[in-house]
Order: C-alpha cells, then structure tokens, then sequence
C-alpha cells in the first residue's frame, strides 16, 4: 500500500472558555493515502469541520491545536509559523466549502480569481496561467470555458460554481484536498455529478481528499474509507464497506438506522437514540382543545389549476422589449383532505414558487386556488385574511425565518395577536403549551432564536405555525438544513400533526428518501411544469416519466435492502 | 444599464423640480418682493405697474414656471442687497466654496478610508482601539467648536495659520484659487479639518464596520484557504467588498459637506457660498436664498447619480440586474 500523503495523530484542539477547556477535537487519528476518499461523518458539533480548519491551519483563535501532529508528505505542519502555514494551504492541501454560492468573490471574475491563485502558487506568467485556469474549467467540465472565464460568479448556477471552487482547489496540483460538505446545498441531480468529479480527479491526480459530510449515502456513495465521529472523538473507523454493512459502534447504528429508506415505507422515522436526546412531543394533546372545522365541503381541501408566474428577467421601458421567465408554468393539482401531498424537483423547478403563491406571498399571474370550495384569487380581504389564518408555512432555514430581535415568546405569540384569535390575558398560556407540545423547556419563551440549535428552532417555527390552528400547512424543505438526527425528530412532529390533528400538507422537498417517508401522493415537478402526480408508492415502484427515472437513479443510496431486511425493518416496527 | 441611467436622471429632474418649487415659493409667501423693491414713497399706480412688468399679477403655476426657464439658463434675478446679478455674486463665491469642500473631501475620504481598514484588520491593537475612541470626539463635537479650538491652538497660541479668509488668491479665467500661494494652502488647512473631521470619522467607522463584515465572509476564507497573503486578502478581495455600501454615504456625505460648509465658512470667516448665504438670511435677500438652494440641491443630486452609476460599475451584479 502506498505511503500516506497526510497523517493525523492525536490531534486536539481546544477553545479555551469562561467554563474552562472545551474540546470540540480530541484524540483524532488517521491517515490519507494517494487518490484514496476518507469520508468522515457525524452531526454538526461533531467536530468533522474542526478537524479539518486544523488541518489547513485555519482555525479560527481562541480555538488552537493542543496535541498531536500532522505530516503533509513526510513533514509535520501543524507546528509551522503563520507564513509557513499560508505557503502550504492551496499549494499543497486544497480546500472545498459548503456553500458554493458564498465561497467566491462576488467582485472579481471566476478568471481573475483562478489566474490569481496559479500565478501566487506556480510562479508563472499571466498568459500562461490564463492558459492553465481554461484548462482546468475545462476538465472540471465548465462548458465554453474561455467565455466562462471572464464571467462574474454570480452568472453561474450553484452546481457550476462548486465546480469552479474544485478548479480553484486543484490550481496548483494539492495532494491532500479537504472538501467540507461539498454537495449539501447542491441538488439530488448536481450532487451527483459533482461527486463523480471528485472522485473522477482523486483517481486521475492521485489527490487524497478528506470528504467531510453528514449524508450517509454520499459516504456510501463515494467513500473508500470512513471516520465516524461524535462529540469530538473518532468513535469507529475503517474501510466504508466494513463500517456501513458492520457498525460496531451503537452511535454508528443508530446513524445508519436514521437515515430514511426509499425502498420501504415506515410509520415513523428512527430517531438517533445515542448520547440519551430524546426529545418527546405532546403533540396528541394539542387535538384537545384543536378546532376541527370538519372535513371540507368537496373533500378535496385545496385545488390548483392553470396556476401560472412569470418574472420579469429583462427589464425595459417598452413593454414590448421585456423579457420573462416562466417559473411555473400551468401547473394543475388537488390535495385531499388529510393528506400529504409532495412536491419534488431540483432547485428552478418552480416548487418552492408553487408554495408561495398558494400562501399569497406572490401574486398570481394566472389559474386559479381553490380552497375548501372557494375561490381565494377573488377573495376580498376579510376573505383573504380568515384564508391565511388557515394556511400556515415552515420554511427552509430556521436561522432566518425567526426574528433574532424578538423573543420565542413574542414570535410565537405574533399569529394570534394579529389575527385576533385570543383576549389578551389567554396568548401567554397558549404560547407557553404551544412550545411544550412540540418539547421545548418551559423557560423557551423568554429566550431569543439565537439561544436555540437549528432543531430547535425549526421547532419554534412549528409552534408559530400552529399557533392560529390552521388546516392546511405548507412545508418548504423543512429539514434540509438540518441533520440526519434532527431532521428524524422534525419529520415525526410533522407526521404527528397530520395523525392527530388531521392537517393536510404541502410537503415540499428534494430528498426523495424523506418525501417517500412523509407523503401519500407526490408531483414531481421539472422547469416550471408538473411532470407526472401518482401515488407515493406507485411513483418509486414505478415511475412514468422519463425525469422521475432519472431522479431516482441519481438518488445516493446506502445499500440495497433485501426483501428479508425490508421484512424486518417492518417488523421491528410493529414490534 | 442605460435604462437605470435613464431611470434615475428622471427621478433627478424630478427632485429639482421639487426643490426648485419650494425654492421659488420663498418670493411668494416670505413677503411680497414688491415692498422689497420699492421704498417708502410709492403710489398704487407704480405697484400695479411694476407687478404687471415683472408678471406678479400672473397665475402662480405660469410664474414658477418662468422661474424654472429663467434659471435653467442661469438667471435667478437680482440680489435684492447688493443690486447685481445673484448668478454673478455665486460665481464669484463658488471657487472659494468648492477648493474648501474638495480638500476637506478628499481629507474626509483618504483618512477615514485608510483609517478604517486600519482599525478593522488590526481590531485588538492598541493603536487601533485608541483611534476609535479618539473618533468619538470627531462624531460628538460639534463643528464650530472644533473650529474654534483649532483657531486657538494653532492660530493664538502657535501663530502657524492663520485664523480666517483665504489667505492670497490668483485668478485663473473667472476663477479665484488659493491653490497656488503659500498663504492660501495654509488658509485651507484649519477650515478643511475642520469641516471634513465629522465625515473622516464617520467614513472610518462604516469602512470598519463594513470591512469586520466582509471579513467575516466564506469567501475570505476560502481565499485564505488558497493561500492568498493577507496583504492580498484585506486590500484586493476584502476592501472593494467593503466599498460597496460605502460608496453610497460617501456620496450623501460629499453633498453635505458642501451644504454644511456654511458653519465652518462663518467661523473662519471663509468667503465662499455659505457665507453668503448667512449674510442673505440677516437680509432677507430672497434670490440669493433661492439661488443658493438650488446650487446646493443641483450639488447632492449630481453627486448621488454619479454614486449610482459608480455603484453598478464596482458591483457587477449590478449591471445585469438593471
């Protein structure tokens, strides 16, 4: 076997606080050899990035490394001067962020940013780095690549710019690179493609690269050797097949069991159970006192049809010479009551513009919504004001759709003073069971979003929507900024809303794990239009059109389940 | 990007427009320029002939707008004081105003600039938090007292400057500068600090708060992750980052330095438009306060198109959003 190109041992790092040491890495060893893929898994906190930043020499002061060492090619780096450091990083260890949308320079060209960066590292002159940076864009499959070169980061779509941030790692041929959740803001479809790259350019150049991730079925995927990691400490490690088909470790067990299966349906997710954070939900005990308006007139809750947007993608004076983009485009569905209905596509396919338009946060271009019988695109407002009483929204992002100025308490309370739903004296009370019911401590209403982890908070963000008793609840990829283990507890909430209280769901997503799990009918939706609406069950087992085909071939699986796992798996559950 | 030009040239005229009306409703509603004109002994036939001569007895809409035409050719009338053209008197003024504005401008923008990204990269320094605290006096004393400390610091107790006017001026066509003499450059030194030292710390501590800001960003970071120095780093990607939102106070900033030059113009006695103005208030010389405003309003809607324009070319997504 070939020599390491990185080794760590031992490596600590420690932040030094008003509670004494804490140590979010401790004790972590391994080793990366020529063109091999270390995955390394675990929740936020974990300590997966961490380790990473140490790595490289970015960490972030107070935190410092305490202990250990790392060689880079038979050196050891970690105790080299700052200057000594900066050398290193990008000329012999690469680094790919999360977010490729934030990981470039909005003001300088993609050209500039990869000449800049060849010229710092391999000393040569301008033409030539120019000649080398399209070449890279080539390799890393930019289309058109010498026009592409002098176009500014935001002309690229995200999968393209990722593609552009593996350029820039590569730039002056790195031996290790470390890639920190390079895929997650990405879709199902790009992701996959992105991976493939990775792999693809580890195998040509012989690169190590160390895949920090938490998304078991990019590890399966893409791994040849996995670190599993929690609370700072390397709990298992080993060869990918071995860890995945053969967990030691409870903590690695119940990771793998978390994460949601397409092949089989289940009535409730499996929860991580390690480190005892079970969190309990009331949620039964809100249907006590729930207004049930009954069921709906037709039976069908809310029906779109012909339900078109258009934005302006061109500006101009004469409206002759406006340009627009059609973002959904004649779309035609109906959900019954009581039930999920799911919405998937990649990011432009017009679901999350669907959603808003059926909450009123965008106007209507064409078609209609019918809720419950009635026309809302010709409510007045009373109308329109009791109609989104009714139809209540969770979005993405915990961390920007609460109010960091105002307190749980007040955010929470914010839908019934405005809707009017309760005398004054009753909204404490009210908001206080609202955050219980859905395991909040009962001091949460006085604290401030911030105070709270990104579980957490998408919690309060249930509170707030269930907070005027709606019948009908819009869920915008609720989880997908979360981890597996949240994203478990978050999905059962949301399934026990359904059960007890009878909600009928919008449930959109690109996990199609997750949405096999959550919903009764799906759409699958694809530039604008809706490609084909079937059965859950019917859609995975047997998909009509071609797209759909596609996108579940592209789906990261962990392994394939056998008919006798599949029976397990169902028994356990009844069991 | 030449409709957004267009765009904001259109909302230009329309705030002069707006400008220009309350401007010209100063003649109408702050006494009646006939009285102004004419003196104590006058009979009811010179009234109604001098108001038919000068078209008073016309509806209000028609005389604004012969308002308009007159002062878009550069005709705001005769200053009801001194008896000449007022365009003639701010001509004269002007140079005087506008050397004082640009020094103290450039003063402003360079100082607070660099000090800004100083105190942003170096945020634990000694130096760095001293120059912060320091920069709440510039934010808190009000200019007329720092004139006047300055004026006895340097000028009662040292004798280096001089203490008011301009010192010597060369004239260049119609323009007067003090550019060029030993003694006007040391005339400009006390009035420039003084009227730029509000903006110099105000543009510092936006430059920090901006530049702490970028600094913050994934992709500094990631810059740092490709083992750019840190010389690179802070002036290359983090500086024009930083410069985005400062632009656009530099601007409003720049306006009011000229329209607020009239404090430090009464403290050192500078004979530019400010001063001409306070002297046109204790006169109640109404086209020279019209004229003023209009100069003033013509100033900040210039400036404030250019930082737009100048705005969209730092920033490109900019350009193609407009």
């Amino acid at each position: 076997m070939a020599e390491p190109v990185l080794s760590i041992r031992n490596l600590t790092v420690d932040i030094p606080t008003r509670h004494g040491l804490f140590k979010p890495v401790e004790g972590v060893s391994y080793d990366i050899r020529p063109g091999e893929i270390r995955g390394v898994v675990g929740e936020s906190g974990a300590g997966k990035s961490m380790t990473g930043n140490a790595i490289i020499g970015l960490l972030d002061p107070p935190a410092r490394i305490a202990d250990g060492e790392v060689w880079l090619n038979g050196r050891r780096i970690d105790q080299m001067g700052a200057e000594e450091k900066r050398r290193i990083r990008g000329k012999e260890i690469g680094m790919i962020f999360q977010d490729p949308l934030t990981s470039l320079n909005p003001l300088f060209t993609v050209g500039e940013q990869l000449v800049e960066t060849i010229q710092l590292h391999l000393g040569v002159s301008q033409s030539e780095a120019r000649k080398r940076a399209i070449a890279l864009l080539d390799r890393v499959r930019i289309p058109n690549p010498e026009e592409r070169f002098n176009q500014y980061p935001h002309q690229f779509s995200g999968g393209m710019r990722q593609r552009v941030v593996i350029a820039l790692a590569l730039c002056s041929e790195p031996s290790v690179i470390v890639a920190d959740e390079p895929t997650t803001a990405l879709d199902v479809s790009i992701q996959a493609q992105v991976l493939d790259l990775i792999k693809e350019l580890a195998q040509e150049r012989q690169v190590g690269v160390i895949l920090v991730t938490h998304d078991m079925g990019v590890i399966a995927d893409t791994t040849d050797q996995v670190t599993v990691m929690y609370a700072g400490q390397v709990v298992e490690q080993g060869p990918t097949d071995q860890i995945l088909g053969a967990p030691q470790h409870e903590y690695t067990k119940s990771l793998i069991a978390a994460v949601p299966r397409p092949q089989v349906k289940l009535h409730r997710f499996p929860q991580v159970s390690y480190g005892g954070r079970d969190t309990t939900f009331k949620i039964e005990d809100l249907a006590r006192n729930w207004d049930r308006s009954g069921a709906s007139k037709t039976g069908t809750l809310l029906e779109v049809s012909g339900l078109t947007k258009r934005f302006l993608s061109k500006g101009s004076v004469l409206p002759s010479r406006r340009e627009y983009f059609t973002a959904v485009d004649d779309v035609s569905f109906g959900i019954k009551d009581g039930e999920v209905f799911g919405l998937v596509g990649e990011s432009g396919s017009g679901k999350s513009t669907v959603a808003r338009m059926i909450a009123t946060l965008y106007p209507v271009d064409a078609g209609t919504i019918t809720f419950d019988g009635d026309e809302m695109t010709a409510m007045d407002a009373a109308g329109l004001a009791r109609y989104r009483r009714q139809i209540q929204m969770i979005f993405q992002d915990p961390f920007s759709s609460l109010n960091p100025r105002m307190s749980v308490g007040d955010i929470v309370a914010e839908p019934l003073i405005h809707h009017k739903l309760l005398p004054r004296g009753e909204i404490a009370g009210r908001v206080r069971e609202l955050l219980d019911r859905v395991g909040l401590a009962s001091d949460a209403h006085r604290k401030y979003p911030h105070e709270f982890s990104g579980g957490q908070r998408q919690r309060i963000s249930i509170a707030r929507a269930l907070a005027t008793q709606p019948r009908f609840l819009i869920c915008d990829e609720p989880t997908s900024a979360l981890d597996v283990s949240i994203q478990a507890q978050i999905l059962n909430i949301l399934k026990d809303l359904q059960e007890y209280l009878g909600l009928t769901m919008l449930f959109i997503s690109h996990d199609l794990p997750v949405v096999r799990q959550m919903c009764d009918r799906v759409g699958v939706m694809r530039q604008g239009k809706l490609v084909e609406v079937q059965e859950t069950g019917a859609l995975f087992e047997s998909p009509r059109s071609d797209y759909t085909k596609e996108l579940l071939n592209l789906m990261p699986r962990l392994e394939q389940l056998s008919e006798d796992e599949i029976a397990n798996l169902r028994a356990k559950e009844t069991g | 990007m030449l409709s957004f030009i267009i765009k904001r040239v259109g909302q230009s005229i329309l705030v002069l427009l707006i400008t220009g009306l309350v401007a010209f409703s100063m003649f109408t509603f702050v006494g009646d320029p006939i009285d102004n004109m004419l003196g104590q002994e006058r009979t009811m036939e010179d009234v109604e002939r001098l108001r038919q001569q000068l078209g008073l007895d016309q509806p209000f809409i028609v005389q604004y707008y012969r308002f308009l035409e007159q002062a878009v050719q550069g005709n705001f009338g005769v200053s009801y004081r001194q008896g000449r053209p007022v365009a003639e008197i701010l001509l004269e003024r002007a140079p005087a105003t506008l050397e004082l504005a640009a020094v103290s401008g450039i003063f402003a923008i360079v100082l607070g600039i660099a000090l800004g990204v100083f105190t942003a990269i170096r945020r634990d320094g000694v130096a760095a938090n001293l120059i912060m605290s320091a920069s709440l006096i510039g934010v808190s004393l009000p200019t007329f007292l720092i004139g006047i400390l300055l004026i006895y610091l340097f000028s009662v107790e040292l004798g280096w400057l001089p203490s008011f006017g301009r010192g010597e001026t060369v004239k260049i066509g119609g323009w007067s500068t003090g550019f060029l003499t030993e003694s006007g450059l040391k005339a400009l030194i006390l009035p420039s600090i003084t009227l730029g030292l509000y903006q110099m710390t105000l543009i510092m501590r936006l430059v920090r708060s901006e530049m702490l800001e970028v600094l913050r960003q994934d992709y500094i970071r990631f810059a740092k992750a490709r083992g750019l120095s840190d010389r690179v780093i802070n002036f290359r990607h983090a500086l024009k980052n930083t410069m985005v939102p400062v632009i656009t106070v530099i601007g409003l900033q720049l306006g009011s330095i000229i329209a607020f030059a009239i404090i430090t113009e009464t403290v050192f006695q500078w004979p530019g438009v400010g001063l001409l103005f306070i002297n046109a208030i204790q006169f109640v010389d109404i086209p020279v306060m019209a004229a003023y405003l209009m100069l003033i309003s013509v100033m900040f809607v210039g400036i404030n198109l250019l930082v737009d324009i100048l705005y969209a070319f730092i920033d490109p997504r900019l350009r193609v959003a407009a």
